[in-house]
C-alpha cells in the first residue's frame, strides 16, 4: 500500500576533514510527516541540504522514488525547501515569489496567477498578492516560504527549522497549520528541528540525531517512551540516566544495584545475566522519593527544590555524585535540602538504553 | 524642548549645504554663466550674451570629438564591467583572509599617482617595450606591434584606471547578497544560469549601475589618458575642453563643451536608469 518516496543509504559527508554524518540511512514513506530532531551540529540540516541537492555526499546514495538522484542538480529534483530564514527573494513581491517555480518552469501568465492565488487561499495570505516581503511579519513571510515551496507540487517537502524565528504562541498556532496542510495535500514531509516538543506533537515519525548519526527512528510514542539510547531517553523525555550492575533476573523483572541501594526494571524482551552492566532511563515524574528505612531503592541526598511550570522539581543526588532530577505536580514537599531519601520507581517505568551519544 | 532640539538639528546640516552651494554648485552655475559670455580679444571674457558657443559645438569637427568621446567611454564601461563584475562578484565568495589580500592588492596601485602609473604603460606598449620583447621572446609576433600611440592602448588605459571603480562597488552590492536566495532560486527549478539572471544579478545591479556611473562619467573626460597613451591621434571631450581652456584660452567654448558633456552624461545615466529598473532594486539588499 505504502511506498518508499526517499532512501538514503550510507550518506557520509565531512567539512574541512571534519566528519558531520557518517553513515546515514533512512527510509521515508509517501505522505509521511517525519522530523529530523537533534541539537545543533548534530547533521541534521546536512542531511537535508544533501535530499535537496543543495550538498553532495561523499559517500552514499540518496534515491527519489527508487531512482539514484545523488548526483542531480537540485533544479531536477521534486523537492523544494522551506528555508530557515524564509530566503524569499527581496526584490519580488509576494505573487512574483509564490510563483517563481512557474515562471521558471514556463508556464502561462494566467496559470501561474490562479495557482498563485490557490496557494495564497491556502496559506490564509488572500489578497497580499502585491505586498513586498518587507512588508510582511514573521509569520506571514513564514507563510510566503511554504507557498513558494508548495507551488510545485514536489514529492518532497523540506523544512528546515520553519519555526524557529517565531514566537511560542504563533508557533504553536503554525505546527498545527503545517500538520493541516500535509495531510490535506497528502505531500511528504522532511521536517527539521531541535525542540523535541514540536517533533512530538507534529510527526508520524521521529529520527533523533546526534553525531552525524541517527540515534532512534520511531513514532512518538516509540521515541518517547522506549528510548533507545541514553541521548535519545535525554534529549527527547529529559530522562534521568541510571547506572549500575544486573543483581537477578526473575521472568521479565530484573533488580540491580547501584552502590547500596537497588531498583528494579522491566526486561522489555532482552536478555540480561548478573553482573551485567546496565543503564537505565527513568523519566522524573515516574520517580518516588521517599525518606526512611523501606527496603529498596537508590539511596540518595536532597540538593535543590524549584518550581517551574506547575512542576515542583526536586534535584538529588546519589553518592557517587550523579545528578537526579524529579519533577512532580503540586506547590510544596516535606523534603530539604541535606534530607536523605531514597528514589525508586515502578519496573516498567525504567527502560533500559544503550549508553551512547552521552560523554 | 522637541522643538529646539530639531532646531539644533538643522543647524549642524547648515555647514553641509554651504560646503556643497560653494563647492558644488557654485562652480556649476558659474560654469553655465560663462558659457553664455563673449570672449575677450585678448584675454579674458566680456559679460555679452551670446549663444555662438553652443553654435560652435554643432560644428563637424565638434560633434564627431562627442561621438568619438561617447564612443570610448562605452567601449570602456563595456569592457570594464565584463572584467570588473565577474571579478567584483566572486570576489565577495571568498573566504574572509583572501578578501582582504585582494583588496590589499587593489588597493596598492594607488598608493602612486596615476600619472605615473600610466607612463608605465608607455614601457610596455612602446616598441620594443616590455610587451614587444615578450611577444618576440615567446614568438608570437615576429614584429614589433607598434601599440604605443595606438587607439587600443587608449582603451587599455582607460579600462586600467577604472577597472577598481567598478570592482570595489559590485563587491560592496555582492557581499551583501545572501546566498540562500540563489540556492532558493536552484530549488525552485531554477538552472545556475537562471538562477544567476533571476536573483543575484537583480540584487547586485545597484553595485553595477553605481560601477557604470564611476566609469562611464569620467572615461568621457580623462584627457590625459588620451594625451598619454594616445599621443594626438585620439581627441576626445575632456582633450578639447583642456585645449580651449589652456592654449585657445577660450573659456565660454570650453565652458559651453562641459555644460554639453554634463547634459550627455546626464541622459545617457538617465536612460541606462530607466532602462536597467535598477531604481526600484536600491535599498533592497
Amino acid at each position: 500500500m505504502e511506498h518508499t518516496i526517499l532512501k538514503l543509504e550510507q550518506i557520509r559527508k565531512s567539512f574541512g576533514g571534519t566528519p558531520v554524518l557518517n553513515g546515514i540511512d533512512l527510509e521515508v514513506e509517501q505522505g509521511e510527516f517525519i522530523t529530523l530532531l537533534g541539537s545543533s551540529g548534530c547533521g541534521k540540516t546536512t542531511t537535508l541540504r544533501i535530499i535537496a541537492g543543495l550538498e553532495s555526499p561523499d559517500e552514499g546514495r540518496v534515491l527519489l522514488e527508487g531512482k539514484d538522484m545523488t548526483g542531480t542538480e537540485p533544479n531536477e529534483r521534486d523537492v523544494n525547501t522551506v528555508f530557515q530564514n524564509y530566503a524569499l527573494f527581496p526584490h519580488m513581491n509576494v505573487e512574483a515569489n509564490i510563483g517563481y517555480g512557474l515562471k521558471i518552469r514556463k508556464r502561462p501568465k494566467g496559470e501561474i496567477r490562479e495557482e498563485v492565488r490557490k496557494m495564497l487561499s491556502l496559506v490564509q495570505l488572500s489578497g497580499y498578492e502585491k505586498r513586498m516581503p518587507s512588508e510582511l511579519s514573521g509569520g506571514q513571510r513564514q507563510r510566503v516560504a511554504i507557498a513558494r515551496a508548495l507551488i510545485n507540487r514536489p514529492k518532497l517537502l523540506l523544512l528546515d527549522e520553519p519555526l524557529g524565528a517565531l514566537d511560542l504562541q504563533l508557533r504553536r498556532q503554525m505546527q498545527q497549520e503545517l500538520k493541516r496542510l500535509q495531510k490535506k495535500l497528502g505531500i511528504t514531509f522532511i521536517y527539521i528541528t531541535h525542540d523535541q516538543e514540536e517533533a512530538l506533537n507534529m510527526s508520524d515519525r521521529i529520527a533523533v540525531m546526534a553525531d552525524g548519526r541517527f540515534q532512534q527512528i520511531g513514532t512518538p510514542s516509540q521515541v518517547y517512551d522506549a528510548p533507545k539510547t541514553a541521548y535519545v531517553a535525554r534529549f527527547v523525555g529529559s530522562a534521568n540516566i541510571v547506572c549500575g550492575t544486573v543483581k537477578s533476573v526473575e521472568g521479565d523483572l530484573v533488580t540491580f544495584q547501584n552502590g547500596d541501594g537497588t531498583g528494579v526494571f522491566h526486561s522489555r524482551g532482552f536478555s540480561f545475566s548478573p553482573g551485567q552492566p546496565v543503564t537505565l532511563a527513568v523519566r522524573g515524574e515516574q520517580a518516588l522519593l521517599e525518606q526512611g528505612n523501606r527496603e529498596g531503592g537508590l539511596l540518595a541526598t536532597v540538593k535543590e527544590k524549584s518550581f517551574s511550570g506547575g512542576m515542583l522539581r526536586i534535584a538529588v543526588e546519589f553518592s557517587e555524585g550523579v545528578e537526579f532530577i524529579c519533577s512532580r505536580h503540586g506547590i510544596d514537599s516535606a523534603l530539604a535540602p541535606g534530607d536523605k531519601v531514597r528514589v525508586s520507581w515502578e519496573a516498567q517505568n525504567a527502560c533500559p538504553v544503550d549508553l551512547e551519544g552521552i560523554s | 524642548m522637541k522643538k529646539r532640539k530639531r532646531k539644533g538639528e538643522a543647524w549642524t546640516i547648515v555647514p553641509l549645504y554651504l560646503f556643497t552651494l560653494l563647492f558644488v554648485a557654485g562652480p556649476i552655475i558659474y560654469m553655465v554663466v560663462l558659457s553664455f559670455m563673449t570672449r575677450a580679444q585678448t584675454w579674458g571674457v566680456v559679460p555679452e550674451f551670446t549663444l555662438k558657443n553652443y553654435q560652435d559645438i554643432g560644428e563637424p569637427v565638434y560633434l564627431k570629438t562627442f561621438w568619438e568621446s561617447l564612443k570610448l567611454g562605452m567601449l570602456s564601461t563595456v569592457l570594464v564591467t565584463a572584467l570588473g563584475y565577474p571579478f567584483g562578484y566572486f570576489m565577495a565568495k571568498l573566504t574572509a583572509k583572501w578578501k582582504k589580500r585582494t583588496m590589499m592588492l587593489l588597493m596598492i596601485p594607488f598608493w602612486t599617482s596615476s600619472l605615473i602609473r600610466l607612463y608605465g604603460w608607455i614601457i610596455i606598449f612602446r616598441t620594443g617595450g616590455v610587451l614587444d620583447s615578450l611577444l618576440s621572446a615567446l614568438h608570437i609576433t615576429e614584429e614589433p606591434l607598434k601599440l604605443l600611440y595606438t587607439y587600443p592602448a587608449v582603451v587599455v588605459g582607460m579600462v586600467y584606471a577604472l577597472l577598481p571603480f567598478m570592482i570595489f562597488s559590485v563587491y560592496s552590492s555582492a557581499e551583501k547578497l545572501d546566498f540562500s536566495l540563489v540556492e532558493a532560486a536552484r530549488d525552485l527549478g531554477a538552472s545556475p544560469m537562471k538562477a544567476f539572471l533571476t536573483v543575484s544579478l537583480k540584487l547586485t545591479l545597484p553595485g553595477l549601475l553605481s560601477g557604470v556611473v564611476l566609469t562611464f562619467v569620467p572615461s568621457m573626460g580623462l584627457f590625459f589618458i588620451a594625451d598619454i597613451l594616445g599621443g594626438n591621434k585620439v581627441v576626445l571631450v575632456g582633450n578639447l575642453i583642456q585645449e580651449q581652456l589652456m592654449k585657445a584660452h577660450n573659456w565660454p567654448f570650453a565652458a559651453a563643451l562641459s555644460v554639453a558633456l554634463l547634459v550627455l552624461t546626464t541622459v545617457v545615466i538617465w536612460l541606462y536608469r530607466k532602462l536597467s529598473g535598477v531604481k526600484e532594486l536600491e535599498g533592497l539588499v
